[in-house]
């Protein structure tokens, strides 16, 4: 879903270097979801699925407002509903909007072997690539916030692309223009961030939530979905959103001392056995075996 | 094998029959597109492999299938070798006289049978390497037909599939080495079959007296 006008910052599996990289003067863009506003109304799911053509993907009921359990690869937006007992007694019922957060350092794009498969544009989404995906599904063990998704017919992983298509034609996001309440926005970083803030500021003076705040993750560098939570002390309520979420040691330790010490080891050795070669050369020479006479005496 | 007894030229022992020789090159095959198409995922200055190996989903498609393939090979060379693969007292010797067989003074070396410890090194290495690289792939290939998949289950199985890889790759080099550029004439014993009795005497001689029937040597 690569869009012309947005030029790519960073790219997956990706020798030598970015064609777009600094070459663009352009705002970071951002999602800010006030959870303390949302009503659960799915309007951004329809919107979603609507405006990406995804084919339907079927529900779960079970007695709840959870009539999906989490997204999918054709079902990227999805409301979280929680119930949460406060230590005074009162219930929360909380509602998060989950979907990618477009980390400014994507465990997915750092885990992800095939080049181009992911991108991030230099407004700072980022964005898989099904052309060039390889279906290896690293990208789902780099994420988080255990996001992409793999299409079980095409062995092709999807997730939320901040809707590219609209975002590069300066529309806002299919999700931010159906919300009803108002409690998404869309914007720069810095005008969200602040916006944000502010809110939370106000949840915090006169709204009786003391650790109401902001959430934008430094692990991943930030993220390009904000959060205002109640709570923000305590983000694993809203249905397991990690409190300090960063790109998984496993991820690190792969792309880092173990890539190293394989690159090497493998280069080392065949310096290494050449260099052997010509020092000591074959054990013995064929020619010599053949001047040998039938029974094994030497000549 | 009900196949006529293969031909052995003159001063030549048969070494690999053809069961054993077809195996290993089932093994070797895969193994090489195993390599280069896993390398290719490994770092993207090699994606290029992935490209000449058949496109990069094509690549990540025949992986798991070659991985199938190379697994059963080896599989086989277990049922079939795994007797001769026995550690013995010699190869304890052998592998404290190492710096004499990597120096090319093979006279010092004691006696080796059939294969010598670094063979039977080469071999364990591969057949724990490739259990650890089949239960691993497996799992990466299809996470979602495993009952107890996580995410922490695929993060453990990337870096072992890939860890695994790496120690397998060092094992092939080295076999690479010896099998074509410092023993002359194993490369062709694991083609043809035989070698030269010079060969046997030199780097296999305990294994030479068994099947020379002893003749040569007093009965332990």
């Amino acid at each position: 879903m690569s869009q012309a006008t947005l030029r790519v910052q960073k790219i997956s599996g990706h020798a030598g270097s970015i064609p777009g990289q600094d070459t663009q003067r352009e705002y970071t863009v951002c999602k800010f979801i006030d959870t303390t506003t949302c009503i659960g109304c799915k309007a951004c799911e329809v919107a979603c699925v609507e405006w990406n053509d995804l084919p339907f993907s079927e529900t779960v009921f079970d007695n709840t407002y959870q009539t999906m359990p989490e997204t999918r690869w054709n079902y990227w937006n999805l409301i979280l509903f929680n119930e949460h007992e406060r230590e005074d007694g009162s219930l929360l019922w909380l509602m998060r909007k989950n979907q990618c957060m477009h980390c400014a350092e994507p465990g997915c794009l750092a885990a992800c072997p095939a080049d181009g498969a992911i991108v991030q544009y230099t407004n700072g989404i980022v964005d898989f690539q099904q052309a060039n995906c390889i279906g290896c599904g690293y990208c789902i063990t780099g994420c988080p916030f255990d996001i992409p998704k793999m299409n079980p017919k095409t062995h092709r992983v999807f997730k939320c692309t901040l809707c590219t298509d609209r975002v590069s034609e300066g529309l806002e996001p299919a999700c931010i223009k159906s919300c009803p309440t108002g409690c998404l926005h869309f914007g720069t970083k810095d005008d969200m961030k602040e916006l944000a803030e502010s809110r939370a500021k106000q949840l915090r003076d006169h709204s009786n939530f003391p650790n109401a705040g902001v959430y934008d993750p430094p692990g991943v560098g930030g993220t390009g979905v904000i959060y205002v939570l109640h709570d923000a002390s305590n983000p694993e309520i809203y249905g397991g959103l990690p409190k300090n979420p960063h790109v998984p040691w496993s991820v690190k330790l792969w792309k880092g001392p173990l890539k190293w010490l394989g690159n090497v080891a493998m280069i080392g050795g065949l310096v290494g056995l050449f260099v052997h070669y010509l020092r000591y050369g074959p054990k013995a020479r064929e020619e010599e075996d053949l001047a040998i006479k039938p029974g094994g005496g030497r000549t | 094998m009900s196949h006529p007894q293969q031909i052995i030229p003159h001063g030549h022992v048969l070494r690999y029959t053809l069961r054993e020789r077809l195996v290993h090159w089932i093994a070797g095959v895969s193994y090489v597109y195993l390599l280069g198409t896993g390398l290719a995922f490994w770092s993207p200055w090699l994606f290029w492999l992935a490209a000449a190996l058949g496109g990069a989903q094509v690549s990540r498609t025949l992986h798991s299938w070659a991985g199938l393939i190379f697994v059963g090979a080896v599989w086989y060379m277990y049922v079939m070798w795994a007797p001769q693969m026995k550690h013995t007292d010699d190869d304890r010797r052998w592998w404290k006289a190492l710096k004499y067989y990597s120096t090319n003074q093979d006279e010092k070396m004691p006696p080796a049978g059939r294969y010598n410890a670094g063979q039977k090194f080469l071999f364990w290495g591969f057949f724990w390497c490739s259990l650890l690289l089949l239960l691993s792939g497996v799992f990466l290939w299809a996470p979602q037909y495993f009952a107890w998949h996580s995410l922490l289950a695929m993060r453990i199985a990337v870096l072992v599939h890939a860890s695994a890889a790496l120690f397998t790759i060092g094992l092939f080099m080295i076999h690479l080495y010896m099998g074509i550029f410092a023993e002359r004439g194993a490369f062709g014993s694991v083609i043809r079959g035989d070698v030269s009795i010079a060969f046997a005497k030199r780097y296999h001689p305990t294994w030479y007296k068994e099947i020379v029937g002893e003749s040569s040597s007093p009965r332990k």
